[in-house]
């Protein structure tokens, strides 16, 4: 059981505590109550169901930013054998909310990079959030070309609210940082497959997700803005950010019917956060099949096929 | 000569007809308060020096046909691409009202006016984004449009040259329009491969998305005075650090202090300026 329980969550805790106080009580009385708690479990797994197959948007951006949803590091963990992490930008720091390096999948080396969140206030401020500053954009693109030179594919892992937006980050061009990612990733003659394994916050999010496959798993969110700082805007009003989050059409099932992403990877029920190995198993088949489609293409023919995806977009 | 410029080119910039009525033209005030130093200025006499305070030389923002009027020779501007209409793909409360009123302010049917023409004589595929058009935020038209001016510039082999005025990506076209910029920066990812000139010009204000996409890639970035140009919003960075930011912060000075653009390039001198890079660019070393 999660530390962290959503409010929609709560009908679920009070049955699995129920299901929990009336096992205790038939151990310690002895009496035999196994029907009553299996009414209760059949009750549980129903009720689990019909949650979470029906999220509202708001919901899943609760559950795309739950503190305990399996962050970047972990996911390599899960996903990669010999991590190697590379760090700084070669040019003014190291950037803890961006990682990256070498691994292997299923044997094969590949380039990781992923934006990076903790999974409590003490991880989250020393990875900032999970918001870059420009070095960690440059990080990423440094190991997006070392990839390319080294004929290695890119796993790139999007989970941010953004980029990052303090005084040192614009002074040092955040911006040019962004758009220099979006100019390089387009023409990396290597495979790029990008995932959304939680929060894909504007163009900090964009920053690392350009490439030949953009997949998101089911409770991720990918959006232009914060639903609070749509409903901020639009209402001047941030507490109305479940209905922006309708509004803004940012799940992962409404991405995919509007033709914005190639895929959804689905996630156990009750979320990333409840099975990471579960989740890791499905974003492993994934990989496993775009990988082995991409890497029949030749470099040139990639490069042209993300240029014909980025340029059918938005042409109505 | 600089001063009769601005005025003479405006009678051939296409303006649809029925956008500008005459009588909207006499409800225009005759005077106009200068926010740089606080004077009283003559309109007229405004307009006549390319909206440029007399006194503080403060750059009064230009709409997009008075960009391209003050920047392309006499008679040469054709625009490319003008049917396209801004699209609502989301549905998003309100937007359509919100197209219409710009529609009808600024005559335009998005944020963006594109077109060929010539700058001394050299020809140029020159865009403006129009600052009073939804912010002039980027969508899907805007990042179509360039992306569009782009294509030409590889095929014609001629040189790019965009004035950005934006508030960033449009909120209202959700990730279609966060995708514009994975767009516009893959184009011109394709024109610097082509060896093509992309001169990237940064007015007042240039901000979020479209910063962080088209407007930073130039191979030369110029701006104009004091034009405000930053990825965040003021107001979100002071909140993000919770105290007062230096006057100059995000200003085109604080950018040029930083090393993240090449000139900054009063209006009176911009033309002057853009046809020297294209002359400096009409051969090879």
């Amino acid at each position: 059981m999660p530390n962290v329980i959503l409010d929609f969550e709560k009908p679920l805790l009070e049955l699995e505590n129920r299901i929990a106080e009336l096992k205790q009580y038939a151990g310690e009385k002895g009496i035999d109550l196994e029907a009553e708690i299996n009414i209760l479990e059949n009750r549980l797994r129903d009720l689990k169901k019909e949650i979470y197959e029906n999220l509202t948007p708001w919901q899943r951006t609760q559950l795309a930013r739950h503190p305990e949803r399996p962050n970047a590091l972990d996911y390599f963990k899960l996903l990669f054998t010999d991590f190697l992490p590379l760090c700084g930008d070669r040019c003014c720091g190291d950037d803890p909310a961006l990682v990256g390096g070498i691994a292997r999948f299923e044997g094969v080396p590949v380039t990781v990079i992923g934006h990076m969140k903790g999974h409590n206030t003490k991880e989250n401020l020393a990875r900032n959030f999970g918001m870059p500053n420009p070095e960690g954009f440059r990080k990423a693109l440094r190991l997006a070309q070392q990839a390319e030179k080294f004929g290695r594919s890119v796993i790139s892992l999007i989970d941010t609210p953004g980029a990052y937006s303090g005084a040192g980050a614009e002074e040092r061009g955040q911006a040019w940082a962004i758009a220099s990612n979006l100019f390089a990733f387009s023409r990396l003659k290597t495979p790029i497959i990008v995932i959304i394994t939680g929060e894909g916050g504007s163009g900090g999010a964009l920053a690392l997700g350009v490439g030949d496959v953009l997949l998101m798993l089911e409770n991720a969110i990918f959006s232009v803005i914060s639903p609070e700082g749509c409903a901020a805007i639009l209402w001047k009003d941030a507490q109305r950010a479940p209905e922006a989050a309708s509004v803004l059409k940012l799940t992962a099932s409404e991405l995919l019917s509007l033709g914005l992403i190639d895929g959804v990877i689905p996630e156990p029920l009750g979320g990333a956060h409840r099975d990471p190995e579960g989740t890791a198993d499905n974003i492993r088949a994934e990989i496993r099949r775009r990988l082995q489609e991409l890497r029949q293409i030749d470099a040139e023919q990639l490069v042209a096929a993300r240029w014909g995806r980025l340029r059918r977009i938005g042409c109505f | 000569m600089l001063k009769d410029l601005f005025r003479k080119q405006k009678r051939y910039i296409t303006v649809r007809p029925g956008t500008v009525p005459e009588r909207e033209e006499e409800k225009e005030p005759l005077w106009i308060k200068c926010p740089g130093c606080g004077e009283i200025l003559y309109v007229r006499e405004l307009e006549k020096g390319l909206k440029v305070c007399s006194k503080c030389r403060y750059h009064f923002r230009l709409s997009a046909p008075e960009r391209i009027a003050a920047t392309v020779d006499d008679n040469t501007f054709q625009e490319l691409d003008g049917d396209l209409q801004a699209v609502d793909p989301l549905s998003f409360p309100g937007y359509r009202s919100k197209l219409s009123s710009a529609e009808q302010e600024t005559g335009m049917r998005d944020a963006i006016l594109t077109g060929q023409g010539t700058i001394d004589g050299r020809s140029v595929l020159i865009g403006a984004l129009e600052p009073n058009f939804v912010m002039g935020s980027m969508g899907c038209i805007v990042g179509e449009k360039i992306t569009r001016l782009i294509e030409r510039a590889i095929e014609n082999k001629l040189p790019v040259i965009l004035f950005s005025a934006s508030g960033g990506a449009r909120m209202q076209e959700g990730v279609f329009s966060l995708m514009q910029m994975a767009k516009t920066s893959a184009a011109i990812a394709r024109l610097h491969e082509a060896g093509i000139l992309y001169v990237s010009v940064l007015t007042d204000p240039t901000t979020g998305g479209v910063l962080a996409s088209f407007a930073a890639l130039g191979d030369i970035i110029l701006a104009e005075p004091g034009a405000l140009i930053g990825f965040a919003g003021r107001r979100v960075t002071e909140q993000t650090l919770k105290e007062k930011l230096p006057p100059d912060f995000q200003t085109a000075e604080f950018c040029f202090n930083h090393g993240l653009i090449d000139l900054i390039v009063p209006r009176n001198e911009m033309r002057q300026i853009l046809a020297q890079i294209l002359s400096l660019h009409s051969e090879r070393g």
